[in-house]
Protein backbone atom coordinates (compact mmCIF):
# COMPACT_ATOMS: atom_id res chain seq x y z
CA UNK A 1 0.00 0.00 0.00
CA UNK A 2 2.94 2.38 0.87
CA UNK A 3 4.65 1.65 -2.21
CA UNK A 4 1.35 2.09 -4.40
CA UNK A 5 0.57 5.45 -2.88
CA UNK A 6 4.24 6.65 -3.45
CA UNK A 7 4.09 5.98 -6.97
CA UNK A 8 0.72 7.99 -6.96
CA UNK A 9 2.43 10.79 -5.54
CA UNK A 10 5.52 10.79 -7.44
CA UNK A 11 2.93 10.73 -10.35
CA UNK A 12 1.07 13.49 -9.26
CA UNK A 13 4.34 15.31 -8.12
CA UNK A 14 5.34 15.65 -11.30
CA UNK A 15 2.27 16.27 -12.99
CA UNK A 16 2.13 19.34 -11.30
CA UNK A 17 6.06 20.11 -12.09
CA UNK A 18 4.99 19.96 -16.02
CA UNK A 19 2.29 21.99 -15.26
CA UNK A 20 3.85 24.56 -13.16
CA UNK A 21 6.83 25.19 -15.87
CA UNK A 22 9.70 23.87 -13.97
CA UNK A 23 10.30 21.41 -16.48
CA UNK A 24 11.19 24.11 -18.62
CA UNK A 25 15.06 24.75 -17.88
CA UNK A 26 14.42 28.16 -20.30
CA UNK A 27 12.22 29.16 -17.99
CA UNK A 28 14.03 28.06 -14.37
CA UNK A 29 16.73 30.31 -16.24
CA UNK A 30 14.40 33.00 -16.65
CA UNK A 31 13.79 33.35 -13.04
CA UNK A 32 17.51 33.15 -12.25
CA UNK A 33 18.03 35.77 -14.06
CA UNK A 34 17.56 38.68 -12.16
CA UNK A 35 19.81 40.97 -13.54
CA UNK A 36 18.49 40.29 -17.49
CA UNK A 37 15.01 39.86 -18.21
CA UNK A 38 13.59 38.28 -14.88
CA UNK A 39 10.68 35.70 -15.08
CA UNK A 40 9.06 35.65 -11.37
CA UNK A 41 6.94 32.65 -12.16
CA UNK A 42 8.84 30.39 -9.99
CA UNK A 43 7.86 32.50 -6.95
CA UNK A 44 4.28 31.34 -7.70
CA UNK A 45 5.06 27.81 -7.78
CA UNK A 46 6.93 27.86 -4.55
CA UNK A 47 4.22 29.96 -3.03
CA UNK A 48 1.31 27.10 -4.13
CA UNK A 49 3.61 24.43 -3.40
CA UNK A 50 4.19 26.41 0.67
CA UNK A 51 0.81 27.10 0.89
CA UNK A 52 -0.53 23.03 0.57
CA UNK A 53 2.58 22.09 2.55
CA UNK A 54 2.48 24.33 5.09
CA UNK A 55 -1.20 23.11 6.15
CA UNK A 56 -0.24 19.01 6.02
CA UNK A 57 3.02 20.05 8.20
CA UNK A 58 1.21 21.57 10.92
CA UNK A 59 -1.17 18.51 10.65
CA UNK A 60 1.53 16.21 10.69
CA UNK A 61 3.55 17.48 13.66
CA UNK A 62 0.57 16.58 15.56
CA UNK A 63 0.56 12.86 14.57
CA UNK A 64 2.69 10.16 15.86
CA UNK A 65 1.91 7.64 12.87
CA UNK A 66 0.71 8.32 9.65
CA UNK A 67 -2.55 7.24 7.56
CA UNK A 68 -1.08 4.10 6.79
CA UNK A 69 0.98 2.98 9.56
CA UNK A 70 4.75 4.57 9.53
CA UNK A 71 6.28 6.34 11.79
CA UNK A 72 5.90 9.97 10.79
CA UNK A 73 9.46 10.55 9.65
CA UNK A 74 10.14 14.58 10.57
CA UNK A 75 13.77 15.83 9.56
CA UNK A 76 15.83 16.39 13.42
CA UNK A 77 18.63 18.66 12.29
CA UNK A 78 18.77 21.79 13.08
CA UNK A 79 22.56 22.64 12.47
CA UNK A 80 23.55 25.15 9.98
CA UNK A 81 27.18 23.40 9.47
CA UNK A 82 29.62 23.66 6.21
CA UNK A 83 27.97 20.51 4.49
CA UNK A 84 24.95 22.34 4.28
CA UNK A 85 26.23 25.91 3.11
CA UNK A 86 28.53 24.60 0.52
CA UNK A 87 26.05 22.08 -0.49
CA UNK A 88 23.72 24.30 -1.23
CA UNK A 89 25.94 26.59 -3.22
CA UNK A 90 27.22 23.87 -5.38
CA UNK A 91 23.90 22.38 -6.02
CA UNK A 92 23.19 25.90 -7.30
CA UNK A 93 25.67 26.96 -9.44
CA UNK A 94 24.47 23.21 -11.26
CA UNK A 95 20.64 24.63 -11.07
CA UNK A 96 21.74 28.38 -12.79
CA UNK A 97 24.35 26.33 -15.50
CA UNK A 98 21.54 23.58 -16.80
CA UNK A 99 17.77 25.21 -15.50
CA UNK A 100 17.34 21.41 -14.38
CA UNK A 101 17.29 20.60 -10.35
CA UNK A 102 15.77 16.66 -9.67
CA UNK A 103 12.81 16.43 -9.74
CA UNK A 104 11.90 18.35 -13.17
CA UNK A 105 15.30 15.81 -14.57
CA UNK A 106 13.36 13.24 -14.07
CA UNK A 107 10.44 14.03 -15.17
CA UNK A 108 11.64 15.16 -18.14
CA UNK A 109 13.11 11.67 -18.88
CA UNK A 110 10.77 10.06 -20.93
CA UNK A 111 10.05 12.96 -23.34
CA UNK A 112 12.78 15.44 -23.41
CA UNK A 113 15.59 13.12 -25.69
CA UNK A 114 18.63 12.91 -24.94
CA UNK A 115 19.62 16.69 -22.76
CA UNK A 116 17.72 15.28 -19.53
CA UNK A 117 19.07 11.62 -19.58
CA UNK A 118 22.70 12.98 -20.25
CA UNK A 119 21.36 15.47 -17.11
CA UNK A 120 20.33 12.23 -14.93
CA UNK A 121 23.34 10.00 -15.56
CA UNK A 122 25.72 12.66 -14.64
CA UNK A 123 23.22 13.73 -11.58
CA UNK A 124 23.49 10.13 -10.67
CA UNK A 125 27.48 9.96 -10.53
CA UNK A 126 27.80 13.37 -8.49
CA UNK A 127 25.19 11.48 -5.95
CA UNK A 128 27.34 8.35 -6.26
CA UNK A 129 30.63 10.52 -5.51
CA UNK A 130 29.06 11.71 -2.83
CA UNK A 131 28.15 8.41 -1.26
CA UNK A 132 31.73 6.99 -1.77
CA UNK A 133 33.35 10.12 -0.38
CA UNK A 134 30.76 10.02 2.47
CA UNK A 135 31.24 6.72 3.30
CA UNK A 136 34.96 6.69 3.39
CA UNK A 137 35.02 10.04 5.62
CA UNK A 138 32.30 8.12 8.51
CA UNK A 139 34.89 4.97 8.40
CA UNK A 140 37.73 7.44 8.75
CA UNK A 141 36.13 8.84 11.76
CA UNK A 142 35.45 5.96 13.49
CA UNK A 143 38.97 4.53 13.17
CA UNK A 144 40.00 7.56 14.61
CA UNK A 145 37.69 7.90 17.47
CA UNK B 1 15.93 44.39 -14.11
CA UNK B 2 13.02 44.18 -16.55
CA UNK B 3 10.23 41.32 -16.10
CA UNK B 4 9.80 38.87 -18.98
CA UNK B 5 6.23 39.23 -19.22
CA UNK B 6 6.23 37.20 -21.91
CA UNK B 7 7.17 33.75 -20.48
CA UNK B 8 5.74 34.89 -17.22
CA UNK B 9 2.52 32.26 -16.54
CA UNK B 10 1.38 33.27 -12.59
CA UNK B 11 -1.52 31.34 -13.09
CA UNK B 12 -0.82 28.06 -14.37
CA UNK B 13 2.06 27.88 -12.51
CA UNK B 14 0.34 28.84 -9.07
CA UNK B 15 -2.09 25.64 -10.34
CA UNK B 16 1.21 23.58 -10.48
CA UNK B 17 2.62 24.69 -7.32
CA UNK B 18 -0.34 23.69 -5.65
CA UNK B 19 -0.79 20.29 -6.97
CA UNK B 20 2.92 19.89 -6.08
CA UNK B 21 2.02 21.20 -2.56
CA UNK B 22 -0.92 18.23 -2.77
CA UNK B 23 1.29 15.50 -3.70
CA UNK B 24 3.94 16.58 -0.55
CA UNK B 25 1.19 16.92 1.66
CA UNK B 26 0.03 13.33 0.65
CA UNK B 27 3.27 11.43 0.44
CA UNK B 28 3.77 13.05 4.48
CA UNK B 29 -0.05 12.48 5.69
CA UNK B 30 -0.13 8.79 4.40
CA UNK B 31 3.79 7.82 4.25
CA UNK B 32 5.26 10.24 6.73
CA UNK B 33 7.65 11.03 4.84
CA UNK B 34 9.38 14.13 3.39
CA UNK B 35 8.76 14.40 -0.67
CA UNK B 36 12.42 15.14 -1.16
CA UNK B 37 13.35 14.32 -4.92
CA UNK B 38 17.55 14.47 -4.11
CA UNK B 39 16.75 12.62 -0.83
CA UNK B 40 14.20 9.35 -2.54
CA UNK B 41 16.77 8.84 -5.24
CA UNK B 42 20.17 9.15 -3.45
CA UNK B 43 18.85 6.97 -0.75
CA UNK B 44 18.79 4.52 -3.65
CA UNK B 45 22.94 5.08 -3.49
CA UNK B 46 22.99 3.43 -0.64
CA UNK B 47 23.72 0.01 1.33
CA UNK B 48 20.59 -1.50 1.22
CA UNK B 49 18.21 -1.39 4.30
CA UNK B 50 15.28 -3.62 4.02
CA UNK B 51 12.20 -2.01 3.29
CA UNK B 52 13.69 0.88 2.25
CA UNK B 53 13.62 0.39 -2.04
CA UNK B 54 10.11 0.05 -2.60
CA UNK B 55 8.83 3.55 -2.04
CA UNK B 56 11.42 5.01 -3.50
CA UNK B 57 11.35 3.69 -6.57
CA UNK B 58 8.17 3.69 -7.22
CA UNK B 59 7.69 7.10 -6.74
CA UNK B 60 10.48 7.73 -8.85
CA UNK B 61 8.49 5.77 -11.35
CA UNK B 62 5.71 7.71 -11.02
CA UNK B 63 7.63 10.80 -11.47
CA UNK B 64 9.20 9.43 -14.74
CA UNK B 65 5.71 8.29 -15.88
CA UNK B 66 4.17 11.90 -15.19
CA UNK B 67 4.89 13.28 -18.79
CA UNK B 68 2.95 10.58 -20.02
CA UNK B 69 -0.09 10.65 -18.09
CA UNK B 70 -0.01 14.64 -18.43
CA UNK B 71 -0.19 13.72 -22.56
CA UNK B 72 -3.67 11.98 -22.06
CA UNK B 73 -5.02 14.76 -20.73
CA UNK B 74 -3.43 18.08 -22.32
CA UNK B 75 -0.50 18.96 -25.08
CA UNK B 76 3.10 19.02 -23.12
CA UNK B 77 4.12 22.29 -22.57
CA UNK B 78 6.97 23.50 -24.62
CA UNK B 79 10.67 23.32 -23.20
CA UNK B 80 13.97 24.79 -24.52
CA UNK B 81 16.89 23.46 -23.16
CA UNK B 82 19.90 25.73 -23.94
CA UNK B 83 22.66 23.98 -22.35
CA UNK B 84 24.97 21.83 -24.35
CA UNK B 85 26.13 18.22 -23.63
CA UNK B 86 29.28 19.81 -21.94
CA UNK B 87 27.42 22.04 -19.39
CA UNK B 88 24.83 19.60 -18.81
CA UNK B 89 27.81 17.00 -17.59
CA UNK B 90 29.15 19.42 -15.10
CA UNK B 91 25.58 20.55 -13.57
CA UNK B 92 24.59 16.91 -13.41
CA UNK B 93 27.76 16.70 -11.43
CA UNK B 94 27.11 19.53 -9.41
CA UNK B 95 23.14 19.00 -8.73
CA UNK B 96 24.45 15.67 -7.64
CA UNK B 97 27.03 16.39 -5.08
CA UNK B 98 25.46 19.62 -4.07
CA UNK B 99 22.20 18.31 -3.28
CA UNK B 100 23.32 14.80 -1.30
CA UNK B 101 25.80 17.10 0.40
CA UNK B 102 23.40 19.81 1.43
CA UNK B 103 20.77 17.31 2.38
CA UNK B 104 18.55 18.55 -0.48
CA UNK B 105 17.09 20.60 -3.38
CA UNK B 106 14.53 22.79 -4.05
CA UNK B 107 11.64 20.28 -2.90
CA UNK B 108 13.25 19.05 0.11
CA UNK B 109 14.85 22.39 0.89
CA UNK B 110 12.65 24.58 -1.05
CA UNK B 111 9.06 23.16 -0.43
CA UNK B 112 9.17 21.17 2.57
CA UNK B 113 11.93 22.63 4.44
CA UNK B 114 9.75 26.23 4.10
CA UNK B 115 6.69 24.93 5.04
CA UNK B 116 7.72 23.49 8.63
CA UNK B 117 10.07 26.79 8.82
CA UNK B 118 13.46 25.53 9.32
CA UNK B 119 15.97 27.86 9.61
CA UNK B 120 18.47 25.01 7.99
CA UNK B 121 16.19 25.25 4.80
CA UNK B 122 15.69 28.61 4.93
CA UNK B 123 19.71 28.68 4.53
CA UNK B 124 20.03 26.37 1.75
CA UNK B 125 17.35 27.37 -0.07
CA UNK B 126 18.48 31.38 0.01
CA UNK B 127 22.07 29.60 -0.66
CA UNK B 128 21.16 27.53 -3.95
CA UNK B 129 18.86 30.25 -5.17
CA UNK B 130 21.81 33.43 -4.88
CA UNK B 131 24.32 30.69 -6.58
CA UNK B 132 21.73 29.93 -9.21
CA UNK B 133 21.74 33.86 -9.70
CA UNK B 134 25.59 34.79 -10.15
CA UNK B 135 25.83 31.52 -12.21
CA UNK B 136 23.42 32.58 -14.60
CA UNK B 137 24.71 36.94 -14.23
CA UNK B 138 28.44 34.73 -15.41
CA UNK B 139 27.21 32.45 -18.12
CA UNK B 140 24.74 35.08 -19.50
CA UNK B 141 25.89 38.71 -18.91
CA UNK B 142 29.36 38.60 -18.81
CA UNK B 143 30.69 35.25 -20.68
CA UNK B 144 27.25 34.70 -22.65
Amino acid sequence: MQVLMAFITGLIFGLGLILSGMTDPSKVIGFLDITGAWNPSLLFVMGGAVLIAAIAFRFAKTRPKALLGDTMRLPTARQIDKRLILGGLTFGVGWGLSGYCPGPALASLAIGGSKPLIFVVAMLVGMAIFEIHDSRSRAHKCKAV
Amino acid sequence: MTIDWANFTPWSSLAGGIVIGLATAMFLLFNGRIAGISGILGGLLQPIKKGDIGWRVAFITGLIFSPIAFSVGAPLPEVQIDAGAASLIMAGLLVGIGTRYGSGCTSGHGVCGLSRLSPRSMVATALFILAGFVTVFITRHLIG
